[in-house]
């Protein structure tokens, strides 16, 4: 029949086409795990390139939360993660998954609200400001995602004294998304919200929001950086991986992260090499 | 909200390379996935539509409504399957374009085979007694119905290619929208949103509508001069 023939020469380009194409299975590459604040904040696109020049070793980033991130090198999917929580960190190296954290760099966190700000929060202490948010109830838009933003602003009530699951009401917006959709939100409602400055600074659609808490020794916010063992998952990249991290906090990698700005602001601080506490 | 559009134009203008590698991964994926779902959904629901065989109603019930499997789930069954823990780690498929287009191909396949059932079932309301009469065996008849509806079963691979481009649900899952590796137009779109670059999400919007639309209007002009070549 000559149409089953046509038929098949069809299906014969179609998987030509899904094969021949390239994919580059190339074993010059590593899955890096991280964040959505170092992909949404333009880092990644910034420092890799020239990591790619240097070596020929391609980077592919997969941006979750940094507890996402953690779970899929758990399961043995990436060759590295780059996150900032430090307790989850340590229970990752802990649980043997790595054998070390490196620190990479620091930036902070900030509390963004809309500028009229109705809670009166401008230029308060962490504290006060998030014992006075749970006061007002004034609208506040939670990341709600297991990320290290998320895991930070829980600290924070924390430290301020407030029990969140006694006071959580119609104000606190769980949504469950990252940083970038979290921001969004929070400017559609003209409400307060915890962000890495970061995604703050590359964030375009602020609406009325402004940085209303800054500089809290509280919100420092460091990145660390592991290859994840190759005992717990054989197929993991260890040499490409390996080059990645010592790049990264090498002189070099610190400079690049160091050079990248928006708005004539650097985003990210190098921090490797320093009291690796 | 028109300052979003003035800028969505020069943003259209100014689309450099990476948008084109962007709508070529998606094309490339979701066109595979839909060769696949042709090529299993088709003869799949053909039969079904011809053959009679106990279970045959809870077949088609089944195939109707697995034409509404969330992608979202299907991208985390096989985002479980595929990972280096899961049952076919091994391949180290997970985050490349082939499990994505896995992923596709597993939505547009029983939409294929539903609606392709059904194309072929009314076909068959024609043409049926007299393949009885010819006393051919369901696979042939299968066969004879499915060329004599070959122009029908178009608006079905339409259909499944629109399910496939337009999903994101399953490809962001395993594909995890990586940079330059498995970046397609609608995790792109998702992406620029986070970021709160509503202009360049939206002009990123317009190609996909543009890449639809053109897809379509190929498969029109294909299907119109073949039906008058050999119709």
């Amino acid at each position: 029949m000559d149409f089953l023939r046509r038929g098949f020469l069809t299906l014969g380009l179609l998987a030509g086409f899904a094969v021949g194409a390239p994919v580059h299975a190339d074993p010059q590459s590593i899955v890096v795990a991280s964040t959505t604040s170092t992909e949404q904040s333009g880092l990644f696109k910034h420092v890799l390139p020239l990591f790619r020049d240097k070596t020929g070793i391609e980077v592919k980033v997969v941006a979750l939360g940094t507890g996402q991130a953690l779970d899929a090198a758990r399961r043995g999917d990436a060759d590295v993660v780059l996150v900032h929580d430090r307790p989850a960190e340590d229970k990752f190296v802990a649980e043997g998954f790595a054998k070390a954290r490196q620190d990479v760099m620091y930036n902070d966190f900030v509390v963004v609200g809309p500028a009229s700000d109705p809670a009166g929060i401008k230029g308060a202490d962490v504290q006060t400001a998030f014992r006075k948010l749970a006061e007002t109830k004034s609208p506040f838009v939670s990341r709600g995602d297991r990320s290290g933003t998320h895991s930070a602003e829980l600290r924070a009530w924390k430290e301020a004294g407030i029990d969140l699951a006694a006071v959580k009401g119609d104000w606190y917006r769980d949504v469950g998304q990252g940083m970038g959709p979290a921001l969004n939100t929070a400017s559609a409602l003209n409400a307060y919200i915890l962000s890495d400055r970061g995604t703050w600074l590359s964030f375009k659609n602020r609406g009325e929001l402004t940085i209303l808490v800054q500089g809290d020794p509280r919100l420092f916010n460091p990145y660390g950086v592991m290859l994840v063992n190759p005992e717990k998952h054989p197929n993991v990249k260890v040499k490409e991986g390996q080059a990645f991290i010592d790049w990264l906090v090498s002189p070099e990698g610190q400079t690049a992260i160091a050079n990248y700005k928006i708005g004539g602001e650097a985003l990210f601080f190098p921090s490797a090499g320093k009291a690796n506490k | 909200m028109t300052e979003t559009f003035h800028e969505t134009l020069i943003r259209l203008w100014s689309l450099d390379r990476d948008v084109v590698a962007i709508a070529w991964l998606s094309l490339r994926v979701s066109l595979t996935a839909v060769g696949i779902g042709l090529a299993l959904g088709v003869p799949l629901g053909a039969l079904v539509a011809v053959a009679r065989f106990p279970g045959r109603d809870a077949l088609v019930a089944l195939l109707n409504a697995f034409m509404g499997l969330p992608p979202v789930i299907v991208g985390l069954v096989l985002y479980l399957v595929l990972s280096r823990s899961g049952p076919l780690g091994s391949f180290g498929l997970l985050f490349t374009p082939g499990a994505m287009i896995a992923a596709q191909a597993v939505l547009a396949t029983p939409l294929v085979a539903a609606l392709s059932r059904q194309v072929v079932a009314d076909a068959e309301a024609h043409l049926g007694e007299q393949l009885r009469s010819l006393r051919l065996s369901a696979p042939r008849r299968a066969m004879v119905l499915i060329f004599d509806a070959r122009f029908s079963l178009v608006t079905t691979a339409l259909a499944a290619f629109g399910r496939a481009i337009s999903e994101i649900g399953a490809v962001l899952v395993v594909g995890g929208n990586i940079d330059g590796h498995t970046r397609t137009m609608t995790t792109a779109i998702s992406l620029e949103t986070q970021k709160g670059d509503l202009s360049l999400a939206l002009a990123l919007g317009i190609v996909l509508m543009g890449l639809v639309v053109a897809v379509n209007a190929v498969a029109a002009f294909l299907r119109s001069h073949a039906a008058r070549a050999y119709g």
